[in-house]
């Protein structure tokens, strides 16, 4: 396969995992926003955060109000992780692969840029953006559905969900990191209501509350959401589950390819760094500095699988 | 579909009595139908110059049109004749030029043609053939009597539309299709790719690797590049994908440099090698000429290849058929006056009403006047243009060209069409897909069938014995 085109599956697939995230997240600050308008301000500030782009929204906006955040985070084609920008990008990366897709993948990706681009053509009222989220969420699923429905299983498939699991790890990380105060064991004293909507937030921005209730029964504590987002095997979106469908992919891809490269070791490395931990010895050692280093990981192991796939050079 | 006494055309007749039966509000919804899925599967063609980019569907008509294999038979021999005929030249221009020597063509038509190309002389393809893919574009002015508009030999485009239309048309109306025979299309991706395979060059070691070579995704005929890369099983690549390596062309793959053999090329001769052409040129490989001389890489269609569909040279076709087959031209050219020559310009000036102007170099249906349609203003403009440059020009009859009906709000209504075959030659074979792409002039009594400017398409369906 040409080094071009395993690059563009990898940054299609990141890049539709990445709108459907921001959905996410967006549904998580606008349940507070509804259910706590006291706390709305701050709530919206760290959907911002967690997205990555304060900079580019202050440079925007003087107000963290529901509207403008919702405007930047999925319209907004000057922030190019917007929703509206990365389904571009997604779209723009499918065709510049297409031949390496099959015509389901392609036409579902098509698909998914005209119905998001007509969503997304008008500011957004209030009572509208549930049915929108919905719709982002649905159509990237639509997209990994025709994926896993009729795509070969070879080296194709492994750039794809490489590019899945990356996107998809690093924004749990990113959403445990703009919130780890409310996790950390000695801030929780403070034991107040406030932090049981906030650990409602985390689990509802990973679409996570259902299936850690079903875990967990009512017993909902800072340290066992911990442990289920990051070293919860079974959870799709637990760093431990991401980093394990990473290995499983590279380990494809070096069988196939009859060769091992640094990126394998590369993410070995933060595999082991997850392994046979557990989430007492991640917490006592510092859960802001654990997150800081496995998001400085998996950029690095993303630079490696370019460097060792030749995506540009 | 009518003939001149008003009664349905017999290759029409199976046609004409399913759509007598039809209802006319149904076959309008299958048009809107058809918009949808060529949108859906991103049949778009790219506009230039557009700030947004967009992306435009070329309008397709539900009514087929209709050739019957008789008539087809003679066109396929007269486009076969012509193709060869092609070849031929193609080779004696970048070789010994017998057909100047013979005084059969003028020498300044090759000397002063920007199309030429000096880098070629001496030089022989692999296999012998310059062009690999041809379209011929054609027009009825009566019944069996086809006329050659032009001939496209270096890249002709559009051969995924012909795909894509009967695609459509299968999925739309399958019914017809069990009630009337018609030819498949659908082989060509796979002569395409065997045409290519055949043609590979010496250095090639085993199966011929083959490539497409895309401008990139925002070029006009993007979507025609990765649809044949696709339907061949073959890489699309970019010149940044390719490097020359220890005499080859290579391509950048996840596990490293890999040769290839054959490169369809769909990128124009002037950018294909910034070491020997358009030093600007980010669009090619550099070197890759070099390692075409050399016996290393096949390009598909040659470079210099459109020295033979330059609109002056198209003018000498039926000498240059006559003169390489020995036979007289089975398709016959329309009358063409050179500008170049000071009776012919004379004659044009008088004439302009009446006449088509096209420039030599031009395409797309830009840089042109239609006398009959045109305003005072543009004709004075030609005018000046012809005096000023005779050598760019050449003029042209209008036709007294069939129609063809298509489907509009109001029924059906005649409209002006062109037909372009797609020929593919392999150093065994000539091979015309039976069929093509039909343009048509959306507009009511427009001549002008470009896409670019606003002319459509419909399936092309030659019938079965």
């Amino acid at each position: 396969m040409l080094g071009k085109s395993a690059g563009g599956l990898y940054w299609m697939f990141r890049y539709l995992e990445r709108s459907e995230n921001l959905a996410r997240l967006l549904e998580a600050g606008f349940r507070i926003a509804l259910t706590r308008s006291s706390a709305a301000t701050s709530e919206w500030q760290s959907v911002v955060a967690t997205a990555g782009v304060t900079a580019g929204f202050e440079a925007k906006h003087d107000e963290y109000t529901g509207a403008n955040v919702v405007d930047f985070l999925l319209r907004d084609r000057d922030n190019s992780s917007s929703v509206r920008a990365v389904t571009d990008q997604a779209r723009t990366n499918a065709r510049m692969v297409r031949t390496a897709l099959t015509r389901e993948v392609w036409e579902a990706t098509n698909e998914c840029w005209m119905v998001l681009n007509q969503i997304l053509q008008r500011p957004i009222r209030e009572r509208d953006l549930p049915e929108i989220l919905s719709v982002i969420k649905q159509q990237s699923t639509l997209v990994r559905g025709t994926m896993f429905g009729t795509m070969l299983r070879n080296d194709i498939y492994n750039f794809s969900r490489l590019g899945t699991f990356i996107e998809r790890a690093d924004n749990t990380a990113r959403i445990l990191d703009v919130k780890y105060y409310v996790l950390l064991p000695s801030l929780s004293h403070v034991g107040s209501s406030l932090d049981n909507v906030q650990w409602e937030t985390i689990l509802r921005s990973v679409s996570a509350n259902r299936s850690y209730r079903w875990l967990n029964g009512e017993d909902i504590n800072p340290s066992s959401i911990a442990d289920f987002l990051i070293l919860d095997r079974s959870m799709p979106r637990s760093l431990a589950h991401c980093v394990q469908e990473i290995l499983v992919n590279l380990n494809q891809l070096a069988v196939a390819y009859d060769e091992r490269k640094p990126c394998h070791e590369c993410a070995e490395k933060i595999f082991e760094k997850l392994d046979k931990r557990s989430i007492d010895s991640i917490l006592a050692s510092g859960l802001h500095e654990f997150l800081k280093n496995f998001i400085q990981g998996m950029s690095e192991l993303s630079s490696q699988i370019e460097q060792d796939y030749r995506f540009y050079s | 579909m009518f003939g001149v006494d008003g009664k349905v055309r017999e290759p029409y007749r199976d046609y004409h009595n399913w759509i007598d039966q039809e209802d006319p509000a149904q076959l309008l919804k299958k048009s809107a139908e058809a918009e949808t899925f060529f949108r859906r599967t991103g049949i778009t063609f790219n506009v230039y110059g557009d700030a947004q980019n967009t992306e435009r569907l070329i309008p397709f008509d539900v009514v087929p049109r209709v050739v019957s294999a008789r008539e087809w038979s003679r066109l396929a021999r007269g486009i076969e004749q012509r193709v060869r005929a092609i070849n031929a030249f193609l080779h004696d221009i970048y070789h010994r030029q017998e057909i100047i020597r013979a005084g059969r063509v003028p020498e300044r038509l090759i000397a002063e043609n920007s199309a030429f190309e000096p880098k070629m002389i001496g030089v022989s393809p692999p296999g012998g053939v310059y062009t690999h893919i041809v379209g011929i574009d054609l027009v009825r002015t009566g019944d069996n009597e086809f006329f050659v508009l032009e001939d496209n030999a270096r890249t002709p485009s559009g051969v995924s539309y012909m795909l894509e239309n009967r695609e459509t048309m299968l999925q739309m109306f399958p019914e017809l299709f069990s009630k009337i025979p018609v030819q498949s299309v659908s082989d060509y991706p796979k002569n395409l790719r065997r045409a290519l395979a055949r043609s590979a060059p010496r250095a090639c070691g085993g199966r011929p690797v083959i490539a497409v070579l895309t401008p990139g995704i925002h070029n006009s005929a993007y979507f025609e590049h990765s649809f044949l890369a696709d339907q061949m099983g073959a890489e699309l690549v970019e010149g940044h994908d390719l490097r020359v390596i220890d005499g080859r062309v290579a391509m950048r793959t996840t596990k490293g440099y890999t040769p290839i053999d054959v490169i369809y090329r769909r990128v124009d001769d002037e950018f294909l090698d910034p070491l020997n052409f358009n030093p600007d040129s980010m669009l090619g490989v550099p070197g890759i000429l070099d390692v075409y001389r050399s016996g290393g890489i096949t390009l598909a269609n040659a470079p210099g290849t459109g020295i033979a569909d330059d609109k002056a040279v198209y003018s000498y076709m039926p000498e240059i058929v006559q003169f390489y087959t020995g036979e007289a031209p089975i398709l016959k050219n329309v009358d063409t006056w050179r500008c170049s020559e000071p009776d012919s310009l004379a004659y044009v000036l008088e004439h302009l009403e009446e006449l088509v102007v096209k420039e030599v170099h031009g395409s797309g249906g830009y840089g042109m006047l239609i006398g009959p349609t045109a305003s005072k203003k543009e004709i004075a403009r030609f005018r000046k243009l012809l005096k000023a440059k005779p050598g760019n020009y050449i003029a042209q009859p209008t036709l007294a060209l069939s129609t063809v009906p298509i489907l509009t709000k109001a029924g059906l209504a005649p409209r002006h069409v062109d037909l372009r075959p797609f020929v593919l030659v392999s150093p065994e074979s000539i091979d015309i897909t039976p069929g093509g792409l039909t343009r048509v002039a959306l507009k009511k009594g427009s001549l002008v069938v470009n896409s670019s400017q606003g002319g459509g398409t419909k399936d092309t369906w030659v019938l079965d014995d």
